[in-house]
C-alpha cells in the first residue's frame, strides 16, 4: 500500500486541505492495468462513505498483505475529496456551498471546487472501473444497491459482481452530466455508484456490506483472488419497476414498514398525523405487492413528498 | 385598471403553513377572457435564488409606476418576485431542506416531490408570454454589472429584446447540457421567450441598478405594445453584445485576502492591477492579479476571502476604449 497526497490546496487561515489517495497492487509501470478506482465521499456529512471506504482501504491493506491482488492490476482509492467540509459538518464547499460532485470533470482553471474535481477526475480517469460511495439528496433509507446512470456507455452486467441483490438503472437528467459518475463513463470507465444505505449515521453493518461488495466485484473482475462470498443473484431495476408511494398531507409521519420489508397490496403501511391535535391526515397504503426499497429518514414530511418506493412482484 | 395578487402553486408545508407562490397581474379593465388571451403579455421573476435580492427593488419600482400611470398600460405584466419563498426567507440559495438548486429543477414535473411540482406549475404559469425576464442577482462573492445572458441557440430571437432591457452588457453564451434544466432554457424550449438578467451583488439591494432595468422593462414593454406611457426616468445604457471569446476570467492562483485596486465598470489595460490577494498574518503579498486584455470590468469580487480558484473578476474585451471618457 502507498499513501499520496494527490492534491492540495491552501487556506489564508486553515490547515491546508489535502487529498489523500491509497494505491494497492504491484506494478511495473509497463506491465500494469489501472483496473479499479474508488472514491469515498465527496460531501463533509457522508459519514458512512468515509466510513466504509476506511474500511475498503483496511481490507484491501490485508488482501495486499496476503498476496491476494492480482499481479499488474493496481487499485486506488480516495477516501474523502473534501476533508475540510467534514471538518465543519457542512455537507457542500466550505465557502462557497458549491457541491464537488456536480463539478466533473473539473477544470484546473477555474473555480476552486472545480480545480478539486479537475484533481481528483485527473487522478481517477482512465481506470477500467470506477466505483463511488455516495449518498441522495434527500434524507432516506435504500435497501443496498449499485446505482448506474444510463448514459449509454453503461455495463449493467459487471454490476452484478458487486452480488448485492439489486442494480438499479436511471436515466441521467442534464444535471447529472457534472457528476463523477457520468463522466467516468464518457471517459470510458464502468462506472457504478454504491448506494449503502446510510448516510450521516455509520452504521457497521452497511460498512460489511460495502467491504463484501466491493471485494466480491475485485474478485469476480480478476482483480483479486479468492471465493466470492455471499454473492445474491442480482436483479436489475429500471424506475418503471418501482411503485411510489406519495403522500397529499403533511405533517407527522409514522413509518410501519422499511426497506427489505414484503408487503402487501392495500397493506397499511403508515400514517400522517397532524403535528398540532394527532388527528389521522392520511392513512399511506401499499398500492402494489412488493418488496420495500426505499423509505423517507424524515419523521415530518412536506406534501407530495414520496415515503416509500416498492419493488413490484411480477 | 386591475391589479390582483395569484397564487400559482400552492402545497401544505408540515406544520402549519403553506407554501404559496404569488403573482401580481396588471391589466386592462373590461376585456373578456378573449381579449385576455390575446394581450400582449410581460412576465417578470426573480428570487429563484433565496439570496439574490437584486430584482425585489425592480420589481416594487415597475409596480409602482404602473399604478402611478395605468391608463398608459396596453397588455399584461405578472409580476413573480419569489419563486423561492422559503429560500429567500432562510438567507438560502436553493431550496431549504431539498439540497437542489430550484434553477436546476425545470421544466419540473406532476410525478416527483414537491420541489418538482412547483417548478412545473411556475413553467405553466408563464407559458405564453411574449417575453419573460428571469433576474438574478449575482452570488454574495461578486459584484455584476447590469447584463442580459443569453444561450446562443436562441440569440437571434433574445438579443433584440435583451438590447431594450436598458443594460450595459449582453453576454451571447455558449450552451451547455447542465444548463438544460433552468428556468431560461426550459421557457425557451417551449417557445416562450426568456432572458437571464444578472445585476449588483448577493443579498443586498442597488437601488441604481434596479431603476435602471426598471426602465428597460418599460422600455421593453413599450415594444411589445404593452405601455404607452414615460418609459426613462433616468440615463439611457447602451449595451456592448459579445460572446464567451471576449470575455476573460480572473481566477486565484493563490489563497489569501483579496484586495481589488481597480473599481467596479473600470476599464483596464492589459497589465493593469485589478487587485492583490494579501496574507494579513505576515504581511506578505501573495499574488498581484493583472488584467490579461484591455476591457471592462464587469465582474469584481466583493467578499475578500479567496481561495485558490475563486473568481475575482472578469474582464469583456474587445470593445472600443474610446467609451471611457
Amino acid at each position: 500500500m502507498r499513501r499520496n497526497i494527490i492534491f492540495e490546496l491552501k487556506s489564508p487561515y486553515r490547515d491546508t486541505m489535502r487529498i489523500t489517495s491509497f494505491e494497492f497492487g504491484s506494478c511495473d509501470e509497463a506491465d500494469c492495468e489501472n483496473s479499479v478506482a474508488i472514491l469515498g465521499s465527496t460531501r463533509g456529512n457522508e459519514f458512512q462513505q468515509l466510513y466504509s471506504t476506511s474500511r475498503i482501504v483496511e481490507q484491501l491493506r490485508i488482501l495486499e498483505s496476503q498476496g491476494r491482488i492480482e499481479k499488474s492490476k493496481k487499485i486506488v482509492v480516495i477516501p474523502t475529496a473534501n476533508n475540510y467540509s467534514f471538518n465543519l459538518h457542512k455537507r457542500f464547499w466550505s465557502l462557497d456551498n458549491t457541491d464537488i460532485n456536480r463539478m466533473f470533470p473539473g477544470y484546473d482553471l477555474g473555480e476552486t471546487t472545480q480545480r478539486i474535481a479537475y484533481g481528483v477526475f485527473e487522478y481517477v480517469k482512465g481506470y477500467k472501473f470506477g466505483i463511488q460511495l455516495t449518498s441522495f439528496y434527500q434524507n432516506a433509507s435504500f435497501l443496498p444497491h449499485v446505482r448506474i446512470m444510463h448514459t449509454g456507455y453503461e455495463n449493467p452486467e459487471a454490476a452484478e459482481g458487486f452480488g448485492l441483490p439489486y442494480v438499479y438503472i436511471r436515466n441521467s437528467r442534464p444535471y447529472d452530466t457534472t457528476t463523477l459518475n457520468y463522466n467516468w463513463q464518457i471517459w470510458e470507465t464502468t462506472a457504478f455508484s454504491l448506494y449503502i444505505g446510510e448516510t450521516e449515521k455509520v452504521s457497521e453493518k452497511s460498512g460489511d456490506i460495502a467491504v463484501e461488495a466491493v471485494v466480491n466485484f475485485l474478485k469476480a473482475n480478476g482483480i483479486c483472488k479468492g471465493e466470492i462470498n455471499g454473492g445474491k443473484k442480482t436483479e436489475l431495476l429500471k424506475s418503471s419497476d418501482l411503485a411510489k408511494i406519495k403522500i397529499q398531507s403533511a405533517g407527522f409521519i409514522k413509518k410501519l414498514n422499511k426497506p427489505g420489508d414484503r408487503v402487501r397490496k392495500g397493506q397499511i403501511m403508515g400514517y400522517v398525523y397532524d403535528p398540532y391535535d394527532h388527528s389521522t391526515l392520511e392513512t399511506i397504503i401499499s398500492p402494489v405487492d412488493g418488496t420495500v426499497f426505499y423509505s423517507i429518514a424524515d419523521d415530518m414530511t412536506y406534501q407530495k413528498a414520496i415515503v416509500y418506493r416498492i419493488i413490484k412482484e411480477i | 385598471m386591475i391589479k390582483k395578487t395569484e397564487v400559482i402553486s400552492s402545497y401544505k408545508l408540515p406544520v402549519d403553513e403553506t407554501l404559496e407562490i404569488k403573482r401580481c397581474r396588471y391589466m386592462p379593465e373590461n376585456l373578456t377572457g378573449l381579449d385576455i388571451r390575446r394581450l400582449p403579455r410581460i412576465s417578470i421573476v426573480t428570487g429563484i435564488h433565496g439570496d439574490e435580492l437584486e430584482g425585489q427593488y425592480m420589481c416594487y419600482e415597475v409596480g409602482r409606476r404602473i399604478s402611478e400611470s395605468p391608463e398608459s398600460l396596453k397588455g399584461i405584466v405578472d409580476i413573480y418576485p419569489a419563486v423561492n419563498p422559503l429560500g429567500i426567507d432562510s438567507v438560502t440559495r436553493g431550496i431549504p431542506n431539498f439540497d437542489l438548486d430550484m434553477n436546476r429543477t425545470f421544466p419540473g414535473t406532476g410525478h416527483n416531490t414537491m420541489v418538482e411540482y412547483v417548478a412545473s406549475d411556475v413553467m405553466n404559469s408563464l407559458d405564453g408570454s411574449d417575453l419573460v425576464i428571469d433576474c438574478h442577482a449575482s452570488n454574495i462573492y461578486l459584484t455584476e454589472l447590469p447584463q442580459a445572458r443569453v444561450p446562443v441557440d436562441y440569440g437571434e430571437k433574445l438579443i433584440p429584446l435583451a438590447l431594450s432591457l436598458n443594460l450595459d452588457f449582453i453576454w451571447v453564451h455558449q450552451a451547455s447540457t447542465v444548463l438544460e434544466s433552468t428556468l431560461c432554457h426550459s421557457l425557451n424550449e417551449i417557445g416562450t421567450p426568456c432572458v437571464v438578467v444578472e445585476l449588483g451583488v448577493g443579498m443586498r439591494i442597488t437601488k441604481e441598478y434596479g431603476e435602471q432595468l426598471a426602465d428597460g422593462v418599460f422600455n421593453a414593454m413599450e415594444r411589445l405594445k404593452i405601455w404607452e406611457g414615460e418609459v426613462f426616468k433616468g440615463a439611457r445604457h447602451t449595451a456592448t453584445v459579445s460572446t464567451d471569446g471576449y470575455v476573460s476570467f480572473l481566477n486565484a492562483n493563490a489563497s489569501g485576502i483579496f484586495v481589488p485596486s481597480a473599481r467596479h465598470s473600470d476599464y483596464v489595460k492589459e497589465g493593469d492591477e485589478v487587485g492583490r490577494i494579501i496574507e494579513p498574518l505576515t504581511g506578505e503579498i501573495k499574488e498581484i492579479v493583472k488584467s490579461p486584455v484591455d476591457g471592462l470590468v464587469f465582474t469584481l469580487r466583493d467578499y475578500p476571502v479567496c481561495l485558490s480558484g475563486s473568481l475575482l473578476g472578469r474582464i469583456l474585451g474587445g470593445i472600443d476604449l474610446c467609451e471611457e471618457t
